[in-house]
């Protein structure tokens, strides 16, 4: 890793969850795991703050959580998305492109 | 919903089985480790070492798992519960603390909250007739300004002139004799105006009520009862309407029946209501023209009272010929105008306003002492909040640990409380004076209870937070060291005033207490003009019909009394038409020959005994002049009177009264030959024993206008007189089985009674007081056991210089009688302005009596040195080598 890999910037953490379970039903080490390799390293997911992440999610009701059997055998808790996640995941992604946008256009702006 | 659902179930599962909810988190951990490391493996690391990389990455389990545990909602409350834990912990460490604070929250706020309770729906909850604020009762205004019972002439006048009134009725008390059934019976009535029902605003539930036809003299005979007596006498079936029952040997048809519940409040304990029947424009010397009615009228829609009253003042002011008036119903005072609820509460109301105050003073006390407490506590406790401070606690976590103290000892208090309110609440209305409305509806006042709680856990949350306020970071080191080294210093200031007030407050308590129990021992100890130890007392009616002639009525007292005689253990016996302290009250005006000009009436009324002849012997009212009644005093022979010893000395001043001439009541419009003046006999209390007016005179049954249809027998016993009851009974009834027996009593008895509005004061001062004087020892107690202990190096200083425990121990004294003395000082102001409250309960003594204030100060002051003494004592025991080297 060339760059120094950073913490998943504040308040974001729920919607990178809910984007990489949209893609398919994972356990806790793939999303953390998933995050870092499409960051291409930037992010770096503390596994304290993603299950914390995670039991409020689920409680939420935008997860369900099952426990199942992974690839080599052992007992993992599976979280995959439910209609209300995949709701949430519209609505916090579409705010978060109108933030970006804003923020990129005070940036952009000759001064 | 469905996430709802989800938080809540599972919240409550990780609350109740924590292990499971923390297995899965570390299986979840684990996994992570276990994926990490298998990665690393296949980038070619050892398997040792992609585990320790691992293990680090993913981090410590402990911390993960106490994040996933703290991220919950029902981590809040698992820190509750242990906050709780904690605080029950703290209070159980610190007993006498607890139970002290503990203990004043319970006796203020009980009795505050029981006192409130009983006074809120005697004195101002709204009686349950509609629209009952429009419902007011005239009277008669003696010269003195004092209420009198009107006349039913006064009645006639207004009721016809008065333009502001819906309905206005008249009532007049009641005691008709129920027979004809298994046992004959002196119910509790009133005669009333039709309009009676429609004046309350309340209709029989079952009949009807009375039309105008059945007022009329002469009437056919109609009754409307209680469901109480219905019930009671009747077997509670509705079937009655339409029946005939006999009342004073006539036929009655009852039309109908009140509601369950229901109430007279101007006679509350009334059965029974017939009309009043009374004869329009009466002759003066008729019972119409007799001051023993009320009046009670609805005011119209929107009038206010005042608009009333100063019509009927202009009516009462403006005599008109169509309504002449008699000469003691000339209404030359005016009228009194009252709300209904002011009319029946008038008698205790001073008594209960007195207890209100007394409770309010209570409840001020206990928030004094409870702050007192508190501060003291926490002033120990500096340290440990330092100490915690020191130790990384959040000032919000030190506040909220300190609410859960509070919040937990405001419960424990609030539960005692509760039981003391529901004991306080039923002590006061067995006690209470008799004749008060809605003593039936006295419950423990939740409003009240709340009201206290609130305020005393307001002022103990306030002063008990201040410790974890003080414990700043900053003074981390004070605080700690605070306990060793605090020298004397200005900190007990704030304690000091609390413990004044607390001193004050107690003062005015006990001051009140010792003016009511000394008024109640002196007007115990003023003689009633009557010998009341062993004599049994009872009314025995005799009201069978208007066919029954006075002749037939004689004798059969006269056969009761002879039968009463024989009974074993009867020394005496007597009837008399009013006995004395028993509330009876029947008195006319008088005019003696000697001053012709004076009217009847004008010196005003003389109570009348009509007596049958051994009356004084078995009373012991004793013959101070002239002779007794006797055979001789027959209804053929002159009239012969006794006057007392009063009315003598005030008609006659030092002349001799036997022989005068004299007309008394009905006899004075000179239809009638003058009587005889032929003896004089001791005053006697007739009201109550503090009555002022003891004018009485004393016939011959046979020789009054009429024989009472109401007698009391009174019998003088060789043994305890109340044993005697049912045998005297059995010998009344051995005469005539349907003679009704009411009001049995001993004369003991009803002079212990005359006393009750003072002794329900004086009682609940009293205990106020103890437990004020309590409350401020403990308080004063705590103050300087607080100062004794900052105060240890000090002490040990001095002792360690050369003084010696004798002036140590005078210090420590003299600290606690200072706050004593300006406590006492502020008291006795505040006691001066407040026993005004008590002046009409007092009885022979002066609300600013000295030998009261100066008990009440030696007992406070000796209370206070007590107190203050085991700290003295603790004081002058300090070691001072312990001391110094523990620095």
């Amino acid at each position: 890793m060339d760059e120094q890999s950073t913490d998943v910037i504040s308040g974001t953490l729920d919607m990178l969850i809910l984007k990489t379970l949209s893609l398919a039903p994972m356990h806790g080490f793939g999303i953390a795991r998933r995050v870092e390799q499409i960051s291409r390293g930037v992010f770096k997911v503390n596994a304290g703050s993603l299950l914390v992440a995670l039991q409020r999610l689920e409680r939420a009701g935008l997860l369900d959580a099952e426990w199942r059997e992974t690839e080599n055998g052992r007992q993992g808790k599976f979280y995959s998305l439910t209609r209300a996640g995949r709701k949430q995941l519209a609505v916090e992604t579409t705010e978060w492109d109108r933030k970006v946008g804003a923020i990129n256009r005070l940036l952009r702006t000759e001064s | 919903m469905i996430p709802l659902l989800r938080q809540i179930q599972r919240g409550v599962s990780a609350l109740f089985s924590p292990a499971r909810a923390d297995a899965e988190t570390d299986l979840e951990v684990r996994h992570f480790v276990q994926s990490r490391t298998r990665e690393l493996e296949r980038q070619g690391l050892p398997y040792e070492d992609a585990l320790r990389q691992a293990t680090t990455e993913v981090g410590s389990l402990t911390a993960t798992r106490e994040e996933v545990r703290a991220s919950g909602w029902e981590h809040g409350v698992d820190t509750l519960l242990s906050d709780v834990r904690y605080a029950l912990r703290r209070l159980r460490r610190d007993p006498v603390f607890t139970m002290v604070a503990a203990l004043t929250l319970a006796v203020g706020i009980g009795a505050a909250t029981a006192i409130f309770s009983a006074v809120n729906p005697i004195l101002f909850r709204a009686l349950p007739y509609p629209g009952a604020e429009r419902i007011v009762t005239i009277s008669d205004r003696a010269q003195s300004g004092a209420p009198a019972e009107p006349t039913y002439g006064t009645y006639e006048e207004l009721a016809s002139r008065s333009r502001s009134f819906e309905t206005m009725s008249a009532t007049d008390l009641w005691r008709p004799s129920l027979t004809g059934t298994d046992e004959a019976e002196r119910l509790q009535g009133q005669r009333v105006s039709a309009s009676y029902f429609h004046t309350l605003g309340v209709l029989p539930a079952v009949g009807r009520s009375f039309d105008d036809a059945e007022d009329a003299p002469g009437a056919a005979r109609v009754a409307v009862l209680s469901d109480r007596l219905v019930k009671r006498r009747f077997g509670g079936a509705d079937s009655i309407i339409g029946t005939s029952i006999t009342l004073n040997g006539e036929p009655y048809t009852v039309i109908g029946i009140m509601a369950p519940g229901f109430t007279d409040i101007l006679s509350p304990s009334t059965d029974i209501w017939a009309p009043l029947q009374a004869q329009p424009r009466a002759a003066p010397n008729a019972r119409e023209w007799g001051h023993h009615y009320r009046i009670v009228g609805r005011l119209q829609r929107g009038l206010d009272v005042d608009v009333a009253r100063r019509e009927l003042a202009t009516i009462a002011s403006q005599p008109i010929s169509e309504y002449p008036r008699v000469l003691w119903a000339g209404l030359e005072n005016g009228l009194l105008v009252r709300g209904l609820q002011e009319d029946v509460t008038a008698g205790a109301r001073p008594a209960l306003i007195a207890v209100v105050a007394a409770a309010a003073m209570l409840l001020l006390i206990a928030c004094v002492n409870v702050a007192n407490l508190l501060l003291a506590r926490s002033r120990r406790r500096r340290a440990e909040f330092s100490l915690r401070a020191a130790l990384g606690a959040e000032r919000k976590r030190l506040v909220r640990q300190l609410l859960t103290e509070s919040v937990m000892l405001a419960i424990i208090g609030g539960a005692l409380a509760f039981v003391v309110a529901q004991m306080g609440v039923g002590a006061l209305v067995a006690l209470s004076p008799p004749g008060l409305p809605n003593v039936d509806l006295v419950r423990v006042d939740g409003t009240a209870f709340g009201f206290g709680l609130i305020i005393t856990t307001l002022v103990g949350i306030t002063v008990g937070l201040m410790p974890a306020l003080s414990a700043s970071r900053a003074d981390v080191r004070g605080g700690m060291q605070g306990v060793s080294r605090t020298v004397a210093g200005g900190r007990g200031a704030a304690r000091g005033a609390l413990v004044v007030c607390e001193v004050a407050l107690a003062l005015i308590l006990l001051v009140g207490a010792g003016l009511l129990v000394r008024s109640l021992d002196r007007l115990l100890a003023v003689s009633p003009g009557v010998q009341t130890e062993r004599v049994l007392t009872m009314q025995v009616v005799d009201a069978a019909g208007r066919n029954r002639t006075d002749q037939e009525r004689l004798n059969f007292y006269e056969q009761a009394l002879t039968a009463v005689r024989n009974v074993p253990g009867v020394m005496d016996a007597a009837f008399t038409s009013q006995l004395p302290l028993s509330g009876d009250l029947d008195a006319y005006g008088y005019t003696f020959a000697a001053f012709p000009e004076r009217q009847p009436g004008e010196d005003g009324a003389a109570m009348r005994y009509s007596v049958s002849g051994d009356y004084f012997r078995v009373m012991g009212i004793p013959l101070l002049r002239g002779r007794l009644l006797d055979e001789s005093d027959r209804a053929d022979a002159p009239p012969s009177f006794l006057i007392s010893e009063s009315l003598a000395i005030q008609t006659f001043a030092t002349a001799d009264p036997i022989g005068q001439r004299v007309r008394f009541g009905p006899d004075s419009d000179g239809s009638r030959p003058w009587g005889t003046v032929v003896g004089v006999v001791g005053d006697v209390k007739q009201q109550s024993l503090a009555s002022l007016n003891t004018a009485a005179f004393y016939v011959s049954s046979a020789q009054w206008r009429w024989v009472d249809p109401v007698q009391s027998l009174v019998v003088r016993t060789s043994g305890d007189a109340a044993a005697m009851t049912n045998a005297v009974r059995r010998a009344v009834w051995s005469v005539d089985r349907n003679k009704p027996i009411a009001r049995v009593a001993t004369m003991e008895q009803l002079v212990w009674r005359t006393g009750s509005d003072r002794r329900f004061a004086s009682v609940i001062y009293g205990t106020f007081a103890i437990a004020a004087l309590l409350l401020a020892a403990v308080g004063l107690y705590g103050v300087v056991s607080g100062l004794v202990a900052e105060r240890t190096r000090e002490f040990g200083i001095r002792s360690a210089l050369g003084a010696t425990r004798g002036e140590i121990v005078r210090g420590v004294l003299a600290n606690g009688l200072l706050f004593t003395t300006i406590g006492v000082a502020i008291g006795v102001a505040g006691a001066f302005a407040t026993t005004r409250l008590l002046d009409t309960l007092l009885y022979g003594i002066s609300g600013a009596d000295p030998s009261t204030y100066a008990g009440v100060i030696a007992l406070l002051g000796s209370v206070a040195v007590l107190a203050c003494w085991a700290p003295a004592r603790r004081a002058a025991a300090v070691d001072p080598v312990v001391t110094l080297r523990s620095e």
